[in-house]
C-alpha cells in the first residue's frame, strides 16, 4: 500500500506528457486508454494467480462482478460503487463511481470539458474483459460521477446465452 | 474543504501495483517513443523533478519534521522518512567523501521492479527507475539543497545492488547562516 499522493503526482505527469504529444481531446483519452491497457493486461495475470487460482470466470455477470468486487478492490481499494446493466441493450454494462481515484486531483479546465481522465481506467477495464475472454469497448463518461461503459461484442454475448441454455 | 474527512481518510492510501504498473506503462511508453535510452532516462528525470518539486510539500506536511542541520541528517530524513512514506521500503545510507557531502542510499528492494525481470538486450542502458533520481534532486531543490543524484549500480544492470548517489553541491560552510 502506498501513498495516493505519489500516484497521483505520477498519474499527473503522465497526464501532462500525452497533452504534449496529441492535438485533440480524443486522442489524448485515447493515449491514457493505451497506458490503461498496459496496466490492465498485467494486473490481471497478477490478481488472478492471488485471488482466483485455477478458476476463470465463464459467464458475463461473473467477470462483471469480479470486476466490480476484486478487481477494483485490489487496484483502488474499494468496491466499484455500481454495476447496472442497460435497459434496452442486452450488451452494454455501466460500472459507475461518484469519485474515481484517478480523478482525485484533476481539475478539468473549461474548454477540454470533455475529459475524463477515467479513460486510464476505462482502457484498463477493456484490457482486463478482453485477455479473460469478454471481448469488449469500455468507455469513460461523465454520469452519475463516472461511468465506464462496458460494450460487449456480440459473439460474448451469445455464448453466454447459449450458456445459460444447458 | 467540502468533503467530509472520513471517506478522504481511507483514500490517502492506494495499491503498491497499481502505482508500480502504471510507472512500468509510462516507461514502456517511453521506450516506444524514444530511440536511444539517454533520452528516456532524461525524460523521466525531469519528469521525477516535476513531482519532486511538488511531492515535498505533501512530504513537509505530513511528515512534520525539524529542519535538517547537516548533510548526514538530510540523508537519513530522505532514506528513513521519505523512502518509507513514499515506497514502503528503507534504504541504508553511508558516506561516501571526507567533505561529507556525498552520500548513497542502498536499496535492497527496489518496489518499483516488481515486475521487471531484466531490461532487453536493446535497451542496456537504460536507468529504470531514473524517476526517483529526478524526483529526489527536484525536492532537495525546493528546501535549497542543490544536488546532484545518480545511479551507482542497479540490480536490472547485474549489479549486487541498487544504489543512489545523491552529491550535495554547496560546501557545508555555506550553511551556518542558517539558525
Amino acid at each position: 500500500e502506498l501513498s495516493l499522493a505519489a500516484f497521483a503526482l505520477l498519474f499527473s505527469e503522465l497526464v501532462q506528457y500525452c497533452q504534449r504529444r496529441v492535438g485533440s481531446v480524443a486522442e489524448l483519452q485515447e493515449r491514457l486508454a493505451q497506458l490503461g491497457h498496459h496496466v490492465g493486461l498485467r494486473a490481471l495475470d497478477a490478481l488472478v494467480a492471488r485471488e482466483r487460482p485455477g478458476r476463470r470466470e465463464t459467464k458475463v455477470l461473473g467477470v462483471l462482478l469480479f470486476v466490480k468486487g476484486p478487481l477494483w478492490r485490489a487496484l483502488f481499494g474499494h468496491d466499484a460503487d455500481k454495476l447496472e446493466q442497460a435497459n434496452d441493450d442486452d450488451r452494454t454494462f455501466y460500472v459507475i463511481e461518484r469519485e474515481p481515484l484517478v480523478n482525485t486531483f484533476v481539475s478539468v479546465p473549461r474548454e477540454n470539458s470533455s475529459l475524463n481522465c477515467a479513460a486510464f481506467a476505462a482502457g484498463l477495464l477493456e484490457a482486463v474483459l478482453g485477455a479473460s475472454g469478454f471481448p469488449a469497448r469500455v468507455s469513460a463518461h461523465w454520469h452519475k460521477g463516472t461511468t465506464l461503459m462496458i460494450k460487449f461484442d456480440e459473439a460474448v454475448i451469445a455464448r453466454d446465452k447459449s450458456l445459460e441454455g444447458r | 474543504m467540502s468533503r467530509s474527512p472520513g471517506r478522504k481518510q481511507e483514500n490517502h492510501k492506494i495499491s503498491r501495483e497499481l502505482f508500480v504498473l502504471t510507472y512500468g506503462a509510462l516507461v514502456a511508453q517511453l521506450c516506444k517513443e524514444y530511440e536511444k535510452d539517454e533520452d528516456v532516462n532524461t525524460c523521466l528525470d525531469s519528469m521525477g523533478y516535476s513531482i519532486g518539486i511538488r511531492l515535498i510539500d505533501d512530504f513537509l506536511a505530513r511528515s512534520a519534521v525539524k529542519k535538517c542541520r547537516s548533510y548526514s541528517e538530510t540523508a537519513d530524513m530522505i532514506a528513513q522518512v521519505a523512502f518509507k512514506m513514499y515506497l514502503g521500503v528503507t534504504p541504508s545510507v553511508s558516506c561516501s567523501s571526507a567533505t561529507g557531502n556525498v552520500f548513497s542510499l542502498i536499496l535492497d528492494k527496489n518496489p518499483l521492479v516488481d515486475f521487471v525481470e531484466e531490461l532487453p538486450p536493446e535497451r542496456a542502458s537504460l536507468c529504470y527507475c531514473n524517476l526517483l533520481c529526478g524526483v529526489i534532486r527536484g525536492a532537495l531543490e525546493m528546501v535549497h539543497l542543490a544536488a546532484e543524484v545518480t545511479f551507482l549500480q542497479d540490480r536490472l544492470k547485474g549489479d549486487a545492488v541498487t544504489e543512489i548517489g545523491i552529491t550535495f553541491l554547496r560546501k557545508p560552510e555555506d550553511r551556518k547562516h542558517r539558525r
